[in-house]
């Protein structure tokens, strides 16, 4: 690594505790994004120099505070009479205890700039980007690439969030016990949108969108190290890991989709797929069960399975039973169908699937799964139908390079009966 | 003598490392066993996951307490170990210079000499 690389990483990691002790004091985004810039710029300047120091978080909060200081002052100065008074809490001969006291509160801050991302008055894709400006200190312009729109239109999306967070409020006091629950749920599906947006626009080697999946495992891992004693993040962490661990088997050469069983099982990261099991082995042990845990536990018993053939089916169908009663939707349902399907064959799991229709009818998966099951029934003419409409339904070119194999697929098998008829 | 060269970093930065940027420090790392391994003075390595997997077990009074973590906090983990045969203190000091000058970020290894030693019989 250079130089240049190794303060980056330096700087990338001790980005979530500087910023949020940076937001508890100056309790402005801007501010506290200001003040972080600033000690970055000075860390670039004397860390190549000096060497890295012991405790970067803590070099970045102190010199981000001192920094932001002068500015308000200033600011003061240029508009009125400097109200020292506020000010004299923020003295520099504080600053030693400040940065004591920072050790008991370094798990509340972080929280709270996670939760500050994950505030539920903001929509998920504006979640996402805020929390990848904030958290993980992305550029607009990368946001803007994994994301696929245009720059302006980020940055714009950006502010907007911000805007609604300053009106919300921001929450300064300690939580207790429920509240610190309820921002941890809320930081939990943030992370897990994040990952999802990496996962879902994901195509060909060289996706951007990989780098939000890892980021997201990042954070995830961050968490988990705040909160060592709760499953649900345990369950969350094994999730993504497991998930992304078929990175590289998920799709072909063409960049078309490859469903789980048509994987190269070699192509899964091993080491992902260790880490995950001793995650789910420790969260089991709690006996608390939630809907990341059950998922996790899904995806294990995929990546346990040697061959494709040796997937324990019947237990796939049980936990997803159990994900049904615990977080009722028709997309738990509709993937439970799959493994109704290997259990019970096709019939069966289309008598599950059909009564889906009126909830999941714009749903790319719906209609492929429904097209996939017609036609292992050999109703060809109606599994057209399903794919025709996945198609048209389908958010990336996976997706759609995916169906139309699918739809070759069943030309070639009803053309020569065709050519039988005309003979 | 036998030593155990521990291996202590900030795993929240060895976490933010890119695959790409971890590949390569693997990579280094491996050249600087070779070496070691071709002279007869390299045993097993090990490098740990994260402590997010790790499971501590501690004895309370009259029963075994389970606690999810790591044995304690610090801003400095143990990632891994190496255990190396060397005629004296600097050579292990030697070794662990040549992991360091492979390994750009800060960091620490811990040289201590080993009292038992069983080689085990893993069939890994």
């Amino acid at each position: 690594m250079t130089d240049q690389a190794w303060v980056d990483v330096a700087l990338i990691s001790a980005r979530p505790q500087a910023m949020g002790a940076l937001l508890r004091y100056f309790r402005n985004l801007d501010l506290a994004e200001e003040a972080y810039q600033e000690a970055c710029l000075r860390a670039l300047n004397t860390w190549p120099k000096n060497g890295p120091p012991r405790d970067a978080a803590a070099w970045l909060i102190f010199v981000g505070r001192n920094s932001g200081i002068d500015k308000v002052r200033r600011k003061a100065r240029e508009t009125a009479l400097p109200p020292e008074e506020l000010l004299s809490d923020l003295e520099d001969r504080e600053g030693e205890l400040a940065e004591r006291l920072d050790g008991s509160h370094y798990r509340d801050d972080i929280l709270r700039l996670l939760f500050v991302c994950s505030n539920p008055v903001l929509p998920a894709t504006q979640q996402i980007a805020l929390a990848l400006r904030i958290v993980s200190g992305l550029s607009v312009k990368q946001i803007a690439r994994a994301f696929l729109v245009g720059e302006a239109a980020m940055e714009q999306r950006i502010t907007r969030a911000k805007a609604r967070v300053a009106a919300a409020g921001i929450p300064f006091e300690t939580p207790d016990a429920a509240d610190r629950a309820e921002r941890l749920a809320a930081v939990a599906t943030m992370i897990y949108l994040v990952f999802n947006e990496g996962y879902s626009v994901m195509n060909g080697p060289e996706g951007v969108s990989a780098d939000l999946c890892d980021e997201a495992i990042r954070l995830s891992r961050l968490l988990l190290r705040l909160f060592p004693a709760e499953p649900e993040i345990m369950g969350l962490t094994a999730l993504l890991l497991l998930q992304h661990s078929r990175a590289r088997a998920r799709f072909d050469a063409d960049g078309s989709i490859v469903l789980l069983e048509n994987q190269d099982r070699r192509l899964w990261n091993r080491q992902m797929i260790a880490e995950a099991l001793a995650m789910i082995d420790k969260a089991m042990r709690h006996r608390r069960p939630g809907p990341y845990q059950i998922q996790a536990a899904i995806a294990a018993l995929h990546a346990r399975a040697k061959r494709p053939e040796l997937t324990d089916w019947e237990e796939i169908d049980l936990l997803y039973q159990a994900l049904e009663r615990l977080q009722p939707s028709p997309v738990v349902t509709l993937n439970r169908a799959v493994a109704v399907s290997k259990r019970e064959g096709a019939e069966a799991a289309l008598a599950l699937v059909e009564p889906l229709g009126d909830r999941l009818s714009g749903y790319f998966y719906f209609h492929g799964l429904r097209g996939a099951l017609l036609k292992q029934l050999g109703r060809g003419r109606e599994a057209r139908v399903a794919f025709d409409r996945a198609i048209a339904l389908a958010t990336n070119t996976a997706e759609a390079a995916y169906i139309r194999k699918e739809l070759d697929h069943l030309a070639g098998e009803t053309e020569p009966a065709h050519a039988e008829e005309r003979r | 003598m036998l030593y155990a060269v521990l291996c202590y970093n900030d795993e929240s930065v060895t976490c933010t490392w890119s695959k790409e940027e971890d590949d390569r420090v693997m990579r280094d790392l491996t050249a600087v066993q070779r070496k070691y391994v071709e002279a007869g003075k390299l045993g097993p390595v090990a490098r740990l996951l994260p402590t997010t997997a790790a499971t501590t077990l501690r004895h309370g009074i009259g029963e075994t307490i389970v606690i999810d973590g790591p044995f304690a906090e610090t801003k400095e983990q143990l990632l891994g170990f190496y255990l190396i045969d060397c005629a004296s203190l600097d050579e292990a000091l030697g070794f662990a210079r040549d992991l360091s000058s492979a390994n750009p970020s800060a960091g620490s290894y811990e040289i201590r000499p080993l009292a038992l030693y069983k080689p085990g019989e893993l069939p890994i």
